[in-house]
């Protein structure tokens, strides 16, 4: 590395003092240099335990039944099988027929997790009427409700209306603007965009409706994409409420498929951590592709909330 | 307020406020019908149910506050209070600590950071069942990876999940894993720190030590406190990761709270006690946030003071 190189180098990463331009490898340079390889190793170090479990459940799902139960661990398996995955995905317990239902499931609540959540947040935002302070106050303390206070009723409920073993069960109350996080999440957004914006669509003669739809939802993509991704990982991950409304096995989603496959593979390490990768799978592709959006929205929701 | 009124008589229905109320009302109705039908019915229906003996086949008898009379002689009660808070003490503060200490790594300007940020984050991202079925296996007494790697440096692990003295630690250690959702939200509070009043501290001669004491913790006050309220709240519902891993074994060692409610409400069907069980996780995590909220004003600084 040229001296130049390593100049630029150290500039760029010195955040508030900036280097003196001194000579060949000053002292300070040196102290410099030192902190970063310390760090380096740390960061390194650090990063083991959060990479070895994923690392882990790939190599297990890779190997044969018997390679599992080496001692010591081996991390390259001597023989790839691929056929774990396609076992998983289409042997007994057909993982593919979860998997569809859980797709119904995500893009059914997403349309009321993004569209009509947005439709709800925006009315907070911009519409003045009567009462809507008080109702914003409810839809915020909902937030805070523990969902197993309203398990058994919700139950019930479901039982009365005759959607027990329904997907529907599911999909009905995001439909329904149950996501309260995400109302919030749309009319803190909405509240950014300057209002004179849907005043002139109003004086061009656009509808109520139209300023929402031509003018603000236009505007919100980064909400929308973080609303959307999610509600795409919580109704993926969404286990207990599916584990009580649905007892049918043909309408099993994933998450609980997951659970009744492990039941029949107790012991078939490979296969299960198989069957873990092709769940977690859509989510890790969906994070690195939206990354942005991702941390956006958590960070969003811790440094503002 | 509704539209049918408005259409009666035409003078108020031409007023632009009153058409923006209407529109409004149209607007947040999903959220109205779903408020009722999911929330408010249900809590109502819950506090009622609280109060009866029922298995949902025969009729509900009223029984008043017996159910949660019944709870002060149930040593189950006790023993997954005690499970969840064991949990959530050790779990909330090491998660706290360990998200902030990393955070403040990951807030050094250095080459490739973003790459060690996504490693860190990466686990925090996944989670449900499928988590909860890898650790299982990573805490397999005799070829998990835990074990295994503690067997390369000659110590034999203990048996994780499968023994009692054990199995609260192993749940804290998989929910350290998942550490990093308040690393970023702590870094994106760090990232806010005005650079300026570091500059200003150094000039006065503050050590790094110093600075982090004066001016850091305070700046990030907020973002600790509201990271400690939604770890307490988590921790307190932990139930998918226990359901698959433990079923609450062994010998109840692993009882958290809501795995007990469904315990009594979907395998022994006392749906009273079910509920009332409810009730109290509910006001326990209630006590635990005012009580948090009581004390935060000593540490907690907001800036500009009304936020």
């Amino acid at each position: 590395m040229s001296e130049k190189n390593l100049e630029l180098n150290l500039l760029t990463s010195a955040r508030r003092a900036p280097q003196p331009r001194s000579a060949f490898l000053s002292r300070k340079t040196l102290l410099e240099i030192l902190r970063q390889l310390i760090l380096y190793i740390i960061l390194i170090a650090g990063a083991l335990p959060f990479l070895f479990p994923l690392i882990f459940m790939l190599s297990t799902s890779l190997k044969s039944k018997g390679e599992v139960l080496l001692v010591p661990i081996r991390w390259i398996p001597s023989q790839i099988i691929w056929g774990n995955y396609y076992e998983a995905m289409f042997g007994y317990l057909p993982l593919y027929w979860f998997m569809l239902n859980t797709l119904k499931v995500v893009l059914g609540s997403l349309v009321g997790d993004v569209l009509v959540c947005a439709l709800v947040g925006y009315a907070f935002a911009r519409l003045r009427a009567p009462g809507r302070d008080i109702l914003f106050i409810i839809v915020l303390s909902t937030m805070m409700l523990p969902g197993q206070v309203v398990l058994v009723p919700t139950y019930i409920l479901f039982r009365y209306l005759h959607l027990l073993n329904s997907l529907w069960s599911l999909i009905l109350p995001n439909l329904l603007a149950g996501g309260a996080f995400f109302i919030f999440l749309f009319r803190q957004f909405f509240q950014t965009i300057n209002p004179e914006l849907g005043d002139a669509a109003k004086i061009d003669g656009c509808g109520l409706f139209g300023v929402f739809w031509r003018i603000y939802l236009p505007l919100s993509t980064p909400v929308l994409a973080t609303v959307a991704i999610f509600s795409f990982f919580w109704n993926w991950n969404n286990f207990l409420w599916p584990l009580i409304l649905i007892d049918a096995q043909d309408k099993f989603v994933l998450a609980v498929g997951l659970k009744l496959f492990q039941g029949a593979h107790t012991t078939e390490f490979p296969l299960l951590m198989a069957a873990s990768v092709i769940a977690l799978l859509p989510c890790l592709l969906l994070f690195f592709s939206a990354q942005k959006y991702f941390i956006q929205g958590v960070v969003v929701s811790g440094v503002k909330g | 307020m509704n539209r049918a009124n408005g259409q009666t008589s035409l003078g108020w229905w031409r007023r632009p406020a009153s058409r923006e109320a209407a529109f409004f009302y149209l607007c947040v109705s999903p959220w109205i019908v779903g408020f009722i039908l999911f929330t408010a019915g249900p809590m109502l229906a819950s506090i009622l149910i609280s109060l009866t003996s029922w298995d949902f086949i025969s009729s509900p008898t009223y029984v008043g506050l017996s159910n949660y009379q019944a709870m002060l002689n149930d040593e189950l009660f006790f023993k997954s209070l005690k499970v969840t808070t064991t949990y959530t003490l050790l779990s909330v503060p090491l998660g706290l600590a360990g998200g902030l200490l990393i955070a403040l790594l990951m807030n050094q300007n250095l080459k490739g950071i973003t790459i060690f940020r996504t490693i860190y984050y990466l686990p925090s991202v996944i989670a449900g069942v499928a988590v909860a079925l890898l650790w299982q296996w990573i805490f397999n007494p005799n070829y998990g990876m835990i074990n295994g790697i503690l067997g390369l440096v000659g110590i034999d692990g203990p048996k994780w999940i499968y023994t009692e003295d054990w199995v609260i630690p192993a749940f804290v250690i998989m929910s350290l894993w998942g550490v990093g959702a308040s690393m970023i939200i702590y870094l994106a509070a760090l990232q806010s720190v005005p650079t300026e009043l570091y500059e200003a501290a150094a000039l006065d001669g503050a050590g790094a030590a110093r600075r982090f004491q004066s001016i850091t913790l305070p700046m990030i006050s907020p973002v600790i406190f509201f990271n400690l309220i939604i770890g307490i709240i988590n921790s307190f519902q932990i139930f998918t990761s226990v359901y698959i891993m433990t079923q609450g074994g062994p010998n109840n060692g692993s009882l958290f709270f809501v795995l007990y409610i469904y315990r009594h409400a979907f395998q022994y069907f006392n749906i009273g006690y079910a509920s009332a069980l409810a009730w109290v996780l509910f006001i326990v995590i209630m006590l635990f946030t005012l009580f948090i909220f009581r004390f935060s004003k000593a540490w907690v600084y907001y800036e500009g003071a009304a936020r």
